[in-house]
């Protein structure tokens, strides 16, 4: 960002460090995880008055080499040299944990930085999910972010974090979240975190305990925590979203609300408020294991969550399912203290499942209902990712086979029926309440800079302040079909936009209404542009975003030059002409516009990097001050011991949690069990698919070291079970010169369908696949909200469910029955 | 002289990822069908490993290729006198074992169990039998480096490795491991050919192509055991004996075979190389340490007028001419000599090439006390648990070739019989390459260090570029230069175009047996 004084728009001149600058020096306290040791380190200080009084002060850059243990002449115990085995983050001390020699990283870390200066910046790491499965998967980020900022590599053209992840989404993300979530007709929606949902739904908290057992934490009011216990304060802080919502149908506790005289939507908020206030209302998160909360519908789509994506599949068997299930865990001696402890879990939660699926997977081997879904070569879709820049049709080559239909098709018959059942049973118009947290881009986001619980009384609840937002909407069930074949004019007002950015789209909308491009629905003397085919809802997505049309994209920027007060508008220069329609990409794949949206500078025909927009253009980053933070402030990262970049050690299998069942009677090889990506499949897909299967050993081994195996006896191509308290899988092992001690690999994710065997270990029961023998843990400092970077935003931010932290006991299987 | 022309890919291994698409490609296309389930015309194999079928390379037991008889050569195992005595019983055949018995799942349990406690699930059963089986082995069974005590030790190129370097290979702060993707090789002077007691087996004289007559195959399998490489396979549906064509229906249109078409590293080059016939015989007999150098001679140069008088007067197209000027293959292979055959010394003269890969430094291990760790650690920390650290440390940016993590004799095995020097200045250019885009790019290597680096590899900074740009950069026309056949002698060859198009199709053209004869 701009070096300028907000106030009187002067430039200033930041101090790296004020090192030279001051000679107060502060004793600072550095707390080093895995030797649970903490020291103190002198760091430059400054004094500085403020309306509160005089408050000491340094910089981000003097604590993070205070951190780092970098000896810059200063007092305190600062590491004696590379070689001080007990001082931390030295070479020598890293060996401790890794295994890799200090010559070793010190060569890559001379040649990283001499690299990087020589080339203005390239040096890159690319990163994949693989991190966001260990349970201090944020602090392996920022170590590399770190890296890369310390040596000038961030927003650079070869150099930076590439993440390849959530590369699944649609670039043009601004026209179809639109489309997707229904805001062409109404503003809120129900846009569920699923790592929490499924931890807490499927019981898995019931097996956790309090989260400092196995997370390396300070002690503190803050650590001294259930995870189900953080997760409920962050949904009614509104940082976290939790459906369903409330105890009450909100359908019906908005007729309360007008019977009760409220007049307006105003009105209904304001009774809601006060009922959740006065604690007559209770959040669904409070009890989920009461029956009135349960989720009782569920319909699967674009995934295969029962074995796939769902970590713990064997709780989700028994909790959410009520079938079979191989889990032996017990419930944790920790109970939570704010959430509503029931002595018996319930089990079968759900009523109904149904997947739309073009696969028989696991999933929908286990849905009630199973709609066959038309695969890439029988629809019209769009496919793009945000870090390769270009935009490609997936078109229909043959006709959906035999009963199924596109996902489109689907889900326009399924609004169908809806509206046809509602005429009956909700003739009438509804009013209903949406609760969601605070949104990251909007003005929420900096509206809690301290944590104030207002369900305790330490605040005032304010929506969309210090607690999530309140919205009523109209809900008329009998409209839904109609709404869902036609773009709503609400767009025409509202404009749209993502990621911080916004424009008007009143002139692209009418274009389609009027030209004869496009098709169009005429309702009640309307006429809107019609989504009704799915080629006419890819047309409706490249018309209506800065990616693919290109007048958009300059209004685009043009805004964000108001906003930002840059120039900005010279790189939407070149793409007014740009208009890509759906038959355009059937012809070629297109590049699409450098805009907005995204952080990449691509004029010119440069190569996307991300964050090179805000690097060379100066816009700020979507952070609480506009920079990138080195430093976190906020409570529960300070509380965490997390507020500079640190090493936490990955916790010991006995702390985990994973084996106290199974290792009850004694000991045995605990291997750490790693699931990652399948060098034949993307995650389920192609997994069986017979010419894989045929390239894979014909199922998905599990992968072990050569000393391993033969010290359980295990050769080559044998049956193995593989297990812990919460599940089993049997396969075949293979034996590998390639995998570490210690350590075994089953690639994810076998699917149920193909050549599972009975478990011996089980008593014969059926095994499971990858996710049979893992347990959701979620690092609660994810959950936080209304803090800049760290506000909530739909599938980029809150916790993740890590896996990697894993172990398992392997064993030979002396019969195998299927 | 006696000039010909054959098309010949080029193989770049650094830049193989292992992905089996181009496998994938080409059981699609060619071998989807029954009888030839088992088939892999194109497969990957990871090295060290066995490969498909299991230890292929393994002379002792197959018998493949020609052996030295005082001046001449000889077939191994199935040469014509020796086929007349075995021609009912071929002891020197590989078995479906060797390969795999191709399997599939019996799906229909999904669907069709009785309800119960349990979710059905689909076993394993035979293509071939139809009956439930434990499957043992596979087209890729020792894929990275699975089952590496039973495979990946017992690769035959391990042999003349110490035990100390083969040891190396095998720990896990030592070992790499590299992806040898394989086809026909397309001999010029091919141990099938030479076998088949029929004669149904061909070169093309237009392009070197060896294809089997599928109406004069009489299914003897003398060619599955000649062929050193094993890719002839015997179909057990037809009775005949079939092998990777290198798509001539496609290469003819001008189209990239599938294997190349779908690579995902563009590690393929295709490109027209000329030789001279009269060498085949001669080379194919030369001593061991000759036969790669020998092999290269044979290669000539495109633009010499010499030999395109010559090719002329044989009848090589002047499309064909201008391609093999703009061949990558013959850039490769003969002009920056960076690529090598696959076992020489199987003598069969085989006109694909490989670019060995420049595997990662050596790694060593570094002993540690750590007896009294744990007891500084948190109790919930995990630490290394073992007494020793890995050490990639190098004094240089780049490692030299001889730190490279396989042994020199280990690529020397494989691609030049054995002969070290061979592969390692083949090495030490691409080395060389390195380290002067290093210096172009970065700059942080010294200028000294680079010259002499060319010098010794007989390199300039252009043809340092030159081959950067192929390896890196180059697009889909400048990996695949192909002249498509000229259509007047695609009507030759067909005689009756217009009465057999659109029914029988390629390959069964009566009269076309006399080209194998």
């Amino acid at each position: 960002m701009k070096l300028e004084n907000a106030v009187d728009d002067q430039p200033y001149d930041p101090v790296l460090t004020l090192l030279g600058r001051s000679n107060e020096i502060a004793l600072t306290s550095f707390t080093e995880f895995g030797l649970d040791k903490t020291v103190h380190r002198g760091v430059p200080v400054m004094r500085v008055e403020t309306t509160d009084g005089p408050v000491t002060v340094t910089t981000v850059y003097d604590l993070t080499m205070a951190q780092y243990g970098v000896d810059r002449g200063l007092p305190g115990a600062y590491p004696r040299d590379y070689g001080d085995k007990n001082a931390a983050y030295t070479p020598a001390w890293q060996e401790l944990f890794t295994g890799v020699a200090s010559d070793t990283v010190l060569q890559f870390a001379r040649e990283w930085a001499s690299t990087a200066e020589a080339t203005g910046g390239k040096c890159m790491i690319i990163i994949g999910a693989g991190i966001n499965h260990w349970y201090h998967g944020n602090l392996m980020y920022r170590a590399g972010a770190m890296a890369l900022m310390l040596t000038g590599c961030v927003g650079k053209n070869g150099g930076g974090l590439n993440h390849y992840v959530g590369q699944e989404k649609l670039a043009p993300m601004d026209s179809w979240g639109a489309i997707a979530f229904g805001k062409d007709w109404q503003s809120a929606v129900r846009l569920q975190q699923t790592p929490l949902w499924h931890y807490i739904n499927t019981c898995q908290y019931r097996y956790d305990g309090q989260f400092s057992r196995y997370n390396t934490v300070p002690d503190n009011e803050l650590t001294r925590q259930h995870t189900a216990d953080e997760i409920y304060k962050s949904v009614r802080m509104g940082w976290m979203p939790f459906y369903p919502q409330f105890a009450q149908n909100t359908l019906e506790l908005c007729r309360e609300a007008i019977d009760s005289g409220a007049t307006d939507d105003d009105g209904i908020k304001q009774y809601v408020l006060n009922k959740l206030k006065s604690k007559q209302l209770e959040y669904s998160v409070s009890d989920p294991d009461a029956e009135h909360n349960f989720p009782r519908v569920w319909y699967i789509w674009r995934g295969n969550a029962i074995m796939g994506s769902m970590k713990g599949h064997e709780y989700c068997l028994k909790h959410y399912l009520g079938t079979h299930s191989n889990a032996i865990a017990e419930d944790s001696e920790d109970h939570t203290t704010e959430v509503k402890w029931h002595d018996v879990a319930p089990v079968g939660k759900m009523d109904l499942i149904v997947d739309l699926n073009f696969r028989m997977d696991s999933s929908a081997l286990y849905s009630d209902i199973v709609l066959p879904a038309a695969s890439w070569y029988e629809k019209a879709d769009l496919n793009s990712t945000d870090l390769h820049s270009f935009i490609h049709p997936l078109s229909a080559a043959i006709p959906p086979v035999w009963e199924s239909k596109t996902d489109w098709n689907i889900f326009r018959d399924l609004a169908k029926a809806t509206s046809e059942a509602a005429v009956k049973y909700f003739p009438e118009p509804q009013k209903d309440v949406v609760a969601s947290p605070i949104a990251h881009d909007s003005a929420g986001e900096i509206s809690q800079p301290v944590i104030k619980d207002w369900y305790r009384g330490e605040c005032e609840a304010v929506p969309g302040r210090t607690m999530h937002g309140l919205t009523v909407v109209d809900r008329d069930y009998t409209k839904l079909y109609d709404k869902f074949i036609s773009l709503g004019d609400r767009l025409r007002t509202t404009g749209l936009g993502a990621h911080g950015n916004h424009y008007q789209c009143e002139d692209a909308y009418d274009e389609m209404v009027a030209s004869n491009h496009f098709a169009v629905e005429r309702q009640n003397g309307n006429v809107y542009p019609s989504l009704k085919e799915d080629e006419w809802a890819a047309n409706a997505v490249l018309h209506l975003s800065t990616l693919t049309n290109g007048v958009l994209n300059v209004r685009a920027y043009r805004n964000a030059e108001r906003r930002t007060g840059l120039d900005l508008v010279d790189l939407g220069a070149g793409s007014e002409d740009v208009r890509i329609r759906f038959a355009d990409l059937q012809a070629q794949p297109r590049r699409y516009n450098t805009s907005p949206l995204w952080s990449g500078v691509m004029t010119g025909g440069r190569a996307y990097a991300p964050y090179t927009y805000n690097v060379e253009k100066l816009i700020p980053w979507r952070t609480l001050t506009g920079r990138q933070h080195f430093y976190l402030d906020h409570e529960m990262y300070l509380a965490y011991g997390e507020n500079l970049p640190t090493y936490k050690p990955s916790p010991k299998p006995e702390a985990y949690g994973d084996l106290k069942q199974t290792l009850k009677d004694g000991d045995a090889r605990i291997l750490n069990c790693l699931t990652p990506h399948g060098k034949w499949h993307i995650h389920s897909t192609y997994m069986e698919n017979h010419r894989m299967l045929t390239l894979s050993r014909g199922c998905e081994p599990v992968w072990m070291s050569e000393v391993d195996a033969a010290d359980l006896g295990i050769q080559d191509n044998d049956w193995v079970e593989v297990y812990n308290d919460h599940g089993v899988y049997c396969a075949r092992a293979t034996v590998s010169a390639r995998i570490p001690k210690g350590v075994c690999i089953v690639y994810h994710v076998p699917e149920r369908t193909v050549g599972i065997p009975k478990s011996q270990v089980r008593g014969g029961k059926r095994a499971g696949g990858h996710n049979s023998f893992t347990r959701i843990h979620l690092k609660p400092n994810f959950l936080a909200g209304g803090y800049g970077q760290f506000t909530y935003h739909f599938n980029y931010w809150g916790p993740i469910a890590p896996n990697r932290d894993t172990h398992v006991i392997v064993k030979r299987m002396d019969k195998v029955v299927f | 002289m006696d000039v010909r022309s054959q098309i010949s890919m080029v193989f770049h291994l650094d830049k193989c990822i292992g992905c089996h698409t181009c496998s994938i490609a080409c059981k699609n296309i060619w071998t989807d069908r029954k009888g030839a389930e088992y088939m892999w015309w194109n497969n990957v194999e990871t090295k060290p490993g066995t490969g498909y079928p299991s230890k292929w390379e393994n002379q002792d037991i197959y018998k493949g290729g020609w052996e030295k008889n005082g001046g001449g050569i000889n077939l191994k195992g199935a040469g014509k006198p020796k086929s007349l005595t075995n021609i009912f019983h071929n002891p020197n055949l590989p078995v479906i074992d060797d390969y795999y018995e191709p399997f599939t799942y019996k799906y229909l349990d999904l669907i069709e169990s009785p309800s119960g406690n349990d979710q059905p699930t689909a076993r394993p059963i035979s293509m071939i039998t139809g009956e439930p089986m434990d499957i043992k082995m596979g087209p890729n069974w020792d894929d990275d480096l699975s089952g590496s005590p039973d495979y990946a030790r017992n690769d035959s190129n391990l042999e003349k490795l110490s035990p100390s370097e083969r040891e190396a290979m095998f720990q896990l702060e030592r070992m790499a491991f590299f992806y040898l993707p394989r086809i026909c090789n397309h001999c010029l002077n091919p141990a099938c050919v030479a076998s088949c007691p029929s004669g149904a087996i061909y070169k093309r004289g237009e392009d070197g192509v060896v294809l089997i007559n599928q109406e004069v195959c009489r299914g003897w399998r003398m060619c599955v055991t000649a062929c050193p490489y094993k890719k002839t396979y015997y179909n057990w549906s037809t009775g005949k004996s079939e092998k990777c064509i290198l798509c001539y229906p496609r290469i003819e249109a001008g189209h990239a075979p599938a294997c190349m078409h779908s690579c995902v590293g563009r590690i393929r080059y295709l490109g027209v190389m000329l030789y001279d016939a009269d060498q085949i015989e001669s080379v194919a007999s030369a001593d061991e340490a000759d036969v790669v150098s020998r092999q290269m001679n044979m290669i000539l140069d495109p633009f010499d007028p010499e030999v395109i008088a010559s090719a002329k007067s044989n009848g090589i197209a002047d499309s064909t001419m201008h391609a093999a000027q703009y061949s990558p293959a013959y850039k490769f292979v003969k002009e920056w000599n960076l690529a090598l055959p696959l076992h020489p010394e199987f003598r069969t003269l085989p006109m694909l090439f490989y670019v060995p890969p420049l595997l990662p430094v050596m790694a060593s291990v570094t002993q540690v006390d750590n007896t009294r760790q744990s007891e500084k650690m948190s109790p919930v920390a995990k630490h290394w648990p073992d007494s020793w650290l890995y050490d990639t440390s190098t004094k240089e940016l780049f490692g030299s070739i001889d730190e490279a993590r396989f042994p020199l004799q280990y690529m020397a095995n494989l691609f030049s019989a054995g002969d070290t020097a061979q592969v390692g200045n083949r090495l030490k250019k691409l080395m060389a390459v390195r380290l002067h885009r290093r210096q172009t790019t970065v700059g942080d290597v010294s200028e000294d260090t680079v010259k002499m680096a060319l010098a010794d590899t007989g390199l300039t900074p252009q043809l340092a570029d030159d081959i950067y740009y192929l390896t890196s950069l180059a697009t889909f026309d400048d990996r695949f230069v192909i002249p498509a056949a000229h259509r007047e002698q695609a009507i030759e060859m067909m005689e009756f175009t217009g009465d057999v198009k659109g029914s029988t199709g390629f390959g069964f053209q009566s009269g076309s047996a006399e080209r194998g004869a």
